[in-house]
């Protein structure tokens, strides 16, 4: 089959048993094309176990920077035979499929349009390495091999990776480095190497840098000068904490003394572990805590405590699928509503919603400033995608000249000149009152209550001494309408329409609608990054009709939350999801906007007739 | 309703302590309880301990759950900062409290259905975490605010007001807290200040965590006779096992003992707590023994109170995370951020 080389454009799978090492295989693979300086993205589809289960990580390479997931697989790696039949019908017509032949394939499973590279890795190991598990493992970083050769990897760049990634272990370099050579080899002795689709350097990649958004996040909370952090193990936020630690342990700990800048708390549950926080911030350290979906249900109750008493709470949700246990492992959006206004009575948060670890890092810190300068809980919404997988971001800046808003807080000074505190009056413009730290000052006491209190933090049960403090609340969360980071947008010359989407999306609808102004289908693109919404996405639907809402749930919750908080007229909208749980793709936007406008116009040619 | 005025009346012969304030700097607003309410007491004698132990209110932490018992930090220490939080969740707020400024002192009120029910695992874990706060269970036996259902401290027979037996076995917070590892464990009654103030004072001071348990009848639902939580039942069946005399680091102690009738504990600022033991073979020190001995009393329907079990060599929260000494809320922002260099070399390794 000839066919012309598509260099640094096209997609492959590689199909495991979770608990074989196949991850470090496929994070080298990953990681050489991205120091190739090739636009890359690796998503890793696992399931939620140890070992044993089916394991997928899919790679695409693009050259014009589209790297959201796609399913057009052009390159298989067959390794699980459990799901081998599956693994073999998703190749496209005209692929490539490569599995182990040690054994015979099954001749049911042979397909006459596309090619099989046979490559015994077993019997390759076995032969060559003695002890089981390293045996095991070894096919995997065989078949990283055996890519390099089909698909042009540089060699030298996997010799250095694996010199930086051993360089402690020796005799684990010399097997890896054995284990590579053996896939390569035969791919370059039995079959016609590279293939079509092949990599090529670039230069895309030199102000970059590798990194999932769970690290990013927790980088954030580091710069911020996060001291508290408290949290319960839940996928797929556990590496923030896990990463946080890391970091605290390498640059808050004094070398002399071993004492600790920072305090984790490993809490019994989510409840405990907002509660920890709650009462941390409260007494004026910046706080934080992550979990998912399941924990932020555990917290509403507390949440709405933070909310009322005024207390300043970084709550990091790294989003997975829903409801109940749901997917933990998968991807989705569903936790947009429930953030937005967790908790019972009227209570209403500021989010922020990061589209890569990049936006992670930054709205991290962002999140402690608002939370303080709102004395508010805040929200930072990611999800499993963007947080679990490593993204090409550009690098990390920081600016030394930051220093943290703490907001409206009484110094020992400011109080010592009053000549009485109250907690909650007077207010600035944004709505906010001063607050003081337990232990400043004599004058700063006052008491903390979740339950009805007046202007001046007394208890009361009076209706309009209730309300004035509810309405105070609303306003304040009104005024962070224009703080917090703005909706991007991007508009095309001849726009018909507009689209807006949330989070994660950000690059499959780039990319569709890229492809769709090339069959001359123009829209203008906003992605909404915090909540309350800013006056731009206001005006971006007041601008137009229609406007697709691109997301990933079932019950369209950000579509829902633009009808609530926005004047858009709700006929005006048009719902694109994705919500089975792997992250979107460009053809499922590119398909929901075609089909939707198909029928629009179908719909006034009736109306015509 | 703590936005009646208490009346301010001055005694003259009220003492003033080493910060030059009286009992009455103390106080806090009026209780709203009912009149003879177990839990007024309490708070007399936290207004008492506070005062006597020189502590500054706003250096105080006051921190409470959901429940008549958690009402009450509003009726002490004034000056202190409160904190009426969300029912049962107390723990974890004063742990995170305590998290981020170990320099305040904490104390934790909380009732048998705040820490006992809805609070039980928060309690448990505060425990375990060794926060190091004062923590009382003003124990009734019932709820009180939705007016007497039964508690998980209630006894198996206990009656409720309308004469309904209770059939499921209570927890016991002092058994508890021994099997997992607390590190000051007691139990008084309401009616017995003399006893009580003392407790408080060391359990104040005691680095780690302290728990108190204390008997405080429920005058209005659970004060009747078949009733378990009753003053006179209380009265009746408590088992002085133990006096406690506390004398602060700066005093001299004066008191003596006869050999063999008394343990003192040094405490870590240099108070020295002794333990005047009124069954003689009782040693406060050696947990298995105190649990099995609180076992066979009970059994036989004994209420043993005093401070029952003292350890002064549990890790606290803050040596088990190896923190700095000043609290972390004030720790200066700049020692805080690695800075932009570090950040730029840190990502070498995400290349």
């Amino acid at each position: 089959m000839l066919e012309i080389p598509r260099i640094n454009d096209f997609a492959f799978k590689l199909a495991n048993v979770n608990g074989t090492g196949s991850a470090s295989a496929n994070g080298l693979l990953m990681q050489a094309i991205f120091r190739m300086g090739i636009p890359v993205s690796g998503k890793n589809l696992f399931p939620s176990n140890i070992q044993g289960l089916p394991t997928w990580y899919e790679i695409r390479v693009n050259h014009e920077g589209h790297t959201a997931r796609t399913s057009d697989y052009d390159l298989m790696v067959a390794m699980n035979a459990e799901t081998y039949a599956a693994d073999v019908r998703e190749v496209r017509s005209g692929g490539w499929l490569v599995y182990d032949s040690s054994w015979p394939l099954n001749p049911a499973l042979a397909r006459t349009d596309i090619t099989f590279i046979g490559v015994p890795y077993a019997a390759l190991c076995n032969e060559t390495f003695g002890e089981s598990r390293e045996r095991t493992l070894m096919k995997n970083i065989a078949y990283a091999g055996t890519l390099a050769a089909l698909l042009d990897i540089d060699m030298d760049v996997v010799g250095q990776m694996l010199k930086e990634k051993f360089s402690k272990k020796p005799a684990l370099m010399e097997s890896n480095k054995k284990a590579i050579r053996l896939g390569y080899d035969y791919a370059k002795e039995h079959f016609s190497c590279p293939l079509p689709i092949r990599l090529q350097k670039m230069d895309a990649n030199a102000g970059s840098i590798l990194m999932d958004g769970n690290t990013a996040t927790a980088l954030g909370a580091l710069y911020a000068g996060a001291t508290v952090a408290a949290w319960y193990p839940i996928t797929p936020s556990t590496s923030v904490l896990d990463a946080f630690k890391g970091l605290c342990e390498a640059h808050r700990t004094d070398k002399a003394t071993g004492k600790r800048n920072y305090c984790i708390l490993q809490a019994e549950d989510e409840l405990a572990a907002v509660g920890m926080v709650i009462g941390a911030a409260w007494n004026g350290a910046r706080a934080f805590t992550s979990t998912s979906g399941p924990g932020i249900s555990l917290m509403n109750e507390l949440v709405g405590l933070a909310y009322y008493a005024e207390i300043p709470v970084v709550i990091i949700d790294v989003q997975r699928v829903g409801p109940a246990t749901g997917m933990p492992t998968r991807t989705q959006q569903g936790d947009i509503l429930l953030t937005a206004y967790a908790s019972h009575g009227d209570t209403k948060h500021i989010c922020l919603y990061p589209a890569n670890p990049a936006e992670c890092f930054h709205f991290a810190v962002k999140a402690f400033d608002l939370a303080e300068r709102f004395q508010t809980p805040v929200f930072m919404l990611t999800d499993l995608d963007i947080g679990m997988n490593d993204w090409v971001v550009p690098r990390l800046e920081w600016d030394d000249a930051y220093r943290p808003d703490r907001g409206h807080v009484l110094s020992r000074g400011d109080l010592e000149a009053m000549p009485k505190f109250y907690r909650y009056s007077p207010e600035d413009e944004l709505g906010v009152a001063a607050r003081t730290l337990p232990g400043v000052h004599e004058k700063g006491a006052f008491f903390t209550r979740g339950s009805g209190h007046n202007k001046l933090g007394g208890y009361t049960e009076v209706p309009d001494e209730y309300q004035e403090v509810m309405d105070r609340l609303a306003r304040k969360h009104r005024a962070a309408r224009n703080l917090v980071p703005p909706a991007t947008i991007e508009r095309r010359k001849g726009a018909t329409f507009g689209v807006i989407t949330i989070g994660g999306c950000d690059l499959a609808v780039r990319e569709a609608l890229g492809a769709l102004e090339k069959r001359g289908v123009f829209a203008d693109y906003l992605r909404v990054r915090g909540f309350p919404f800013g006056d731009e996405v206001e005006a971006f639907l007041r601008e137009h009709d229609p406007v697709f809402v691109i997301e990933q749930n079932r019950d369209a919750q950000l579509k829902s939350l633009l009808v609530l908080e926005t004047t858009v007229p709700k006929e005006k909208l048009r719902s694109i999801r994705a919500y089975g749980g792997f992250p979107l793709q460009a053809a499922q936007v590119i398909e929901g906007i075609e089909s939707q406008l198909l029928r629009q116009q179908d719909a006034h040619v009736e109306e015509r007739l | 309703m703590s936005y009646i005025k208490k009346p301010v009346a001055r005694h003259p012969s009220l003492e003033p302590n080493a910060l030059g304030l009286t009992v009455r700097d103390y106080e806090g607003s009026m209780s709203t309880l009912c009149a003879g309410c177990g839990h007024d007491s309490i708070t007399a004698a936290i207004v008492r301990a506070f005062h006597e132990l020189d502590t500054p209110p706003h250096m105080i932490a006051k921190l409470s759950g959901i429940g008549c018992s958690s009402k009450t930090p509003t009726y002490f220490v004034s000056g202190a900062h409160g904190f009426n939080s969300a029912h049962g969740r107390m723990p974890p707020i004063a742990t995170g409290a305590a998290a981020a400024n170990k320099d305040l002192t904490y104390i934790g009120v909380s009732g048998d259905g705040d820490s006992l029910s809805i609070g039980l695992g928060h309690m448990c874990h505060v425990i375990r975490r060794n926060v190091n706060m004062l923590y009382l269970i003003e124990n009734n036996g019932c709820y009180g605010l939705t007016k007497g259902q039964f508690s998980a401290s209630s006894d198996i027979g206990s009656k409720s007001k309308r004469g309904e037996p209770n059939t499921q076995p209570p927890i016991d917070p002092v058994m508890l807290a021994l099997s997992i590892g607390a590190t000051f464990v007691a139990r008084s009654f309401s009616g017995d200040k003399a006893q009580l103030v003392p407790i408080l004072k060391a359990g104040i001071r005691h680095k780690g965590f302290a728990l108190i348990d204390i008997i405080s009848p429920c005058v209005t639902f659970n004060d009747h006779e078949g009733s378990t939580k009753s003053y006179l039942h209380t009265r009746k069946h408590q088992l002085p096992l133990i006096a406690t005399d506390f004398v602060p680091h700066a005093k001299e102690i004066t008191a003596s003992y006869p050999d063999g009738t008394a343990t003192s504990v040094t405490m870590h600022d240099g108070s020295v707590v002794t333990l005047r033991k009124v069954a003689p073979d009782y040693d406060p020190t050696d947990r298995r023994a105190v649990q099995s001995f609180l076992h066979e009393r009970q059994s036989s329907g004994e209420i043993p109170v005093g401070l029952l079990y003292i350890d002064q060599d549990g890790v606290e929260m803050h040596e088990g995370a190896k923190t700095v000494d000043r609290p972390l809320a004030h720790v200066p922002y700049e020692d805080l951020c690695p800075g932009s260099a570090v950040l730029a070399k840190l990502q070498d390794a995400y290349r």
